[in-house]
């Protein structure tokens, strides 16, 4: 077992790591981020926008 | 280490190099410019695609295309004798894209203001104004109502610029801007 | 099943390899290739049929080549090589083993299968509706449910490489954060995710609609969504291809990434705003209005400019830092000079990078503006748009990326060496050509996916200025000469990777999970020093000019389009 010592890659600095790098680190959360952003702001607005069109007279 | 190799540690807080930092400054303010620019135009430029725009059907925008070709019809154009309609100044004036046509022909005057409705009765078209250049997206079941003001009179061509199928490209039509009366 | 845990060590890149990963990267590219192949035939046809004075093909035939020559090239050619990236970018790179490698290979057959369906539906005759496939077209339903299956494949390719993510972290292959250029390929996966699902929100009704299980489908619905998936398919392009810059930079010079902290907010730009993007090609639309287009069409303040800019900074800024501490370091542009010029790797990689920034970025900005949109849209300015972005970007950049994957991953030394020097040159500067004359000849109103400008025979057709007809015959002329550098290409990699001399190394090994522990990392000064390299305390001073060279440019060009708007006839 040599490797106990590697437990946290991080601990050659005792540096807490920045929330942001903490943010860029999980690809998981990029994920969600990734989908919510566009879905929201893109799709679910303009589709809002494509049904409340009103009908010709 | 490059960018093939894994970071350890904070890179978080690895300073900026001063080129990096001086460019983002620029790149970013020039983002803004750019972003302003559009509403800007809204206010202060002349041309803006209008907004307005309505749910119909083929039946409907048919009907009304008819009744304006009905009131205002001045001629008849080639063989398939296209009515050529010469609405007044500020009325509107309806325009119908189809498989593989464009149904009437109109007759503007120059320096005069008219709504223009577009719509589709099958597939989606290209309004494309040549060789002014301003192209407009038709929709099928959807009326699109904007303001135009020709500007020069002359002889002007309306291509399809959307792809409709496989006689997409003989879909053209005129559009006459006379001096005003 | 037990898991393979067969691993070589590439004795002159020092990259490790594991066996399935190879294995899945290599017939990922070889799918990639055979796409390129067909879809460069098909551009041929396409070239020469929109060249004035051949105008080759009859009307159906043409609509049937540019629908396959699209769907063959924008999806099967750039999404198989990006799912080699993206196993390249997590085992490789990571060092780590390829989490699943049996649904790999299930994603794999699935775009295999789903790719051929969808050529057999286009080449039968009745699928010719663009790679677009605006309903209410319709075309056979082989053809959607080709894309669909491809589709699913691509989905399960990028999960995993997530699982692969996860594996390399629990195994502890690395320490600290995955390379920069894996975070670029994290960056690819998350928008393909986004662009595989909104695909599949629009296809599936849309199949279900070909067979008459759905009555309807609004035109205005499709488009907004069809455009979540079609442009955003080509931001995955633009994350890899970034990548695929750094990585070059990495591989010809040691270069270093001048900040990670820049390079990866970079990213995360294009992870949170690139995709909005697609709402460029609803600026001519009605019925969404002017808030929606702006915000999305800028990508929320051009804030994903923003990141492109700062990549187009930072790549070469980092090789420019590179040479000048190899002692290249007089004036502005000794580095550049002293760029090895005849490695493809880097020329490609190069010429995708200034070819990308400013032909494709500056003019989909232009087209990307609300109003600019007029004047360009459904133009032929649009396909010279993206082939600068796509072709001169991300193709190129692969095509960079395959000269050092073919030694290093496939065992092959590169056959025609003399050859592969020119290749990007004769590719890209054709391509770039063919680009700008593209632009040119939109900007006269020349409508994209059109068979016949001329009109002929049409009483009411259009007569466009002869420099619209001689703009494209100087862009079918250099759509010929990217074409050769297309053959070139195909020659080099098709000949290495089969008939190449093998290049004899150490084979597959076992290597057991705690033998693959990183090392424990030595603690490296975080700020790095470069002094005595540089002037007036700028370390890039050469790329920073190249890059104010570029802004120029930009702010040029834009007010020039918007001078040229304000003639037209006024709208509102």
């Amino acid at each position: 077992m040599n490797n106990a010592s590697n437990e946290s890659p991080l601990d050659v600095d005792d540096e807490p790591v920045p929330a942001m790098q903490q943010i860029l680190d999980n690809p998981f959360l990029l994920l969600f981020i990734g989908i919510a952003m566009p879905t929201v702001l893109y799709i679910v607005w303009g589709v809002m926008e494509i049904v409340g069109i009103p009908v010709a007279k | 280490m490059n960018a093939l190799t894994p970071p350890t540690g904070v890179w978080w807080k690895q300073p900026l190099d001063r080129v990096e930092g001086t460019w983002i400054v620029i790149a970013f303010a020039w983002c803004l410019i750019m972003f302003f620019m559009m509403p800007y135009w809204h206010v202060y430029g002349k041309q803006n695609l209008s907004n307005e725009a309505y749910r119909t059907t083929p039946e409907m925008f048919q009907a009304k295309t008819q009744a304006m070709v009905d009131k205002y019809k001045v001629r008849e154009e080639t063989d398939q004798k296209i009515p050529v309609v010469a609405p007044p100044a500020g009325s509107d004036v309806y325009l119908i894209a189809r498989l593989w046509s464009w149904w009437p022909m109109v007759e503007l005057e120059e320096g005069k203001t008219y709504r223009l409705h577009l719509a589709s009765m099958d597939w989606l078209h290209g309004f494309s104004l040549q060789p002014e250049n301003i192209n407009i997206q038709v929709h099928p079941g959807y009326e699109h109502v904007m303001t135009v003001t020709p500007t020069r009179a002359g002889t002007y061509s309306i291509i399809c610029n959307e792809y409709c199928g496989i006689n997409h490209h003989t879909m053209a039509s005129r559009m006459y801007v006379v001096k005003a009366k | 099943m037990a898991v393979n845990r067969m691993f070589r060590t590439c004795p002159s890149t020092g990259l490790v390899y594991h066996e399935p990963a190879e294995k899945l990267i290599r017939w990922n590219a070889v799918a990639a290739v055979v796409s390129l192949l067909v879809g460069g035939i098909l551009a041929l046809l396409v070239t020469l049929t929109r060249w004035p004075a051949v105008h080759l093909l009859p009307p159906d035939w043409f609509y049937l080549v540019l629908t396959a020559h699209g769907l063959d090239m924008l999806v099967f050619w750039i999404i198989f090589f990006e799912i080699a990236v993206l196993y390249f970018c997590s085992s490789v790179l990571l060092r780590c083993r390829l989490a699943m490698p049996g649904m790999a290979w299930l994603g794999f057959w699935l775009m295999i299968v789903g790719a051929l369906v969808n050529n057999v539906a286009v080449f039968r005759g009745d699928s010719s509706v663009m790679f677009t496939s605006y309903a209410p077209m319709g075309a056979h339903p082989a053809f959607y449910l080709g894309l669909i299956l491809f589709a699913v494949g691509a989905l399960i390719a990028c999960f995993v490489f997530f699982g692969t993510l996860v594996v390399a972290k629990a195994e502890r292959t690395y320490n600290g954060s995955v390379p920069l250029v894996t975070f670029g390929a994290v960056t690819a996966a998350i928008i393909a995710v986004f662009t595989i699902a909104s695909g599949a929100i629009i296809l599936i009704p849309t199949f279900l609609w070909s067979i008459g299980l759905v009555d309807y489908i609004d035109s205005l619905m499709y488009r907004t969504v069809w455009w979540a998936f079609g442009h955003s398919s080509q931001q995955i392009n633009v994350a890899a291809h970034v990548s695929v810059w750094y990585a070059i930079a990495a591989v010809v010079f040691g270069a270093k990434p001048m900040s990670e902290k820049v390079s990866r907010t970079a990213f995360f730009l294009y992870i949170c705003f690139l995709q909005l993007a697609s709402a460029h090609h609803l600026l001519a639309d009605p019925g969404l209005t002017s808030n929606w287009k702006i915000f999305n069409t800028s990508y929320a303040m051009y804030l994903a400019v923003l990141a492109s800019m700062v990549h187009g900074l930072t790549v070469p800024g980092a090789i420019e830092v590179a040479q000048r501490e190899k002692g290249f370091n007089r004036g502005l542009f000794e580095w550049l000079r002293k760029a090895p010029w005849s490695n493809p790797s880097f020329s490609a990689m190069f010429m995708s990078l200034i070819g990308f920034g400013f032909l494709g970025g500056i003019s989909g900005v232009m087209m990307g503006t609300e109003q600019l949109n007029l004047i360009i849209h459904n133009t032929i300015y649009v396909p010279g748009h993206f082939h600068a972005t796509v072709v001169v970007g991300t193709t190129l950049a692969f095509m960079g990326l395959t000269y050092f994957l073919i030694p290093t991953l496939f065992r092959r030394e590169m056959m025609f060496p003399g050859m592969a020097k020119w290749q990007p040159y004769v590719f890209g500067l054709g391509m770039m050509s063919f680009s700008l004359f593209m632009m040119g000849a939109g900007t006269l109103g020349v409508p994209r996916r059109h068979w016949d400008m001329t009109f002929a025979g049409n009483a009411l057709g259009y007569e466009f200025p002869g420099t619209a007809y001689l703009m494209m015959g100087i862009m079918a002329i250099s759509g010929l000469a990217a074409v050769v550098g297309g053959i070139m290409y195909l020659l080099i990699t098709v000949g290495s990777v089969f008939l190449g001399k093998k290049i004899q190394t150490p084979d597959f090994a076992r290597v057991a999970a705690r033998d693959g522990v990183a090392p424990k990392p030595v603690p490296q000064p975080v700020a790095v020093s470069h002094a005595g390299i540089g002037t007036a305390g700028f370390v890039a001073p050469g790329t920073f000019v190249l890059a104010l060279v570029f802004l120029t440019a930009f702010v040029l060009y834009y007010f020039v389009n918007w001078k040229y708007l304000s003639t037209v006839w006024p709208l509102s």
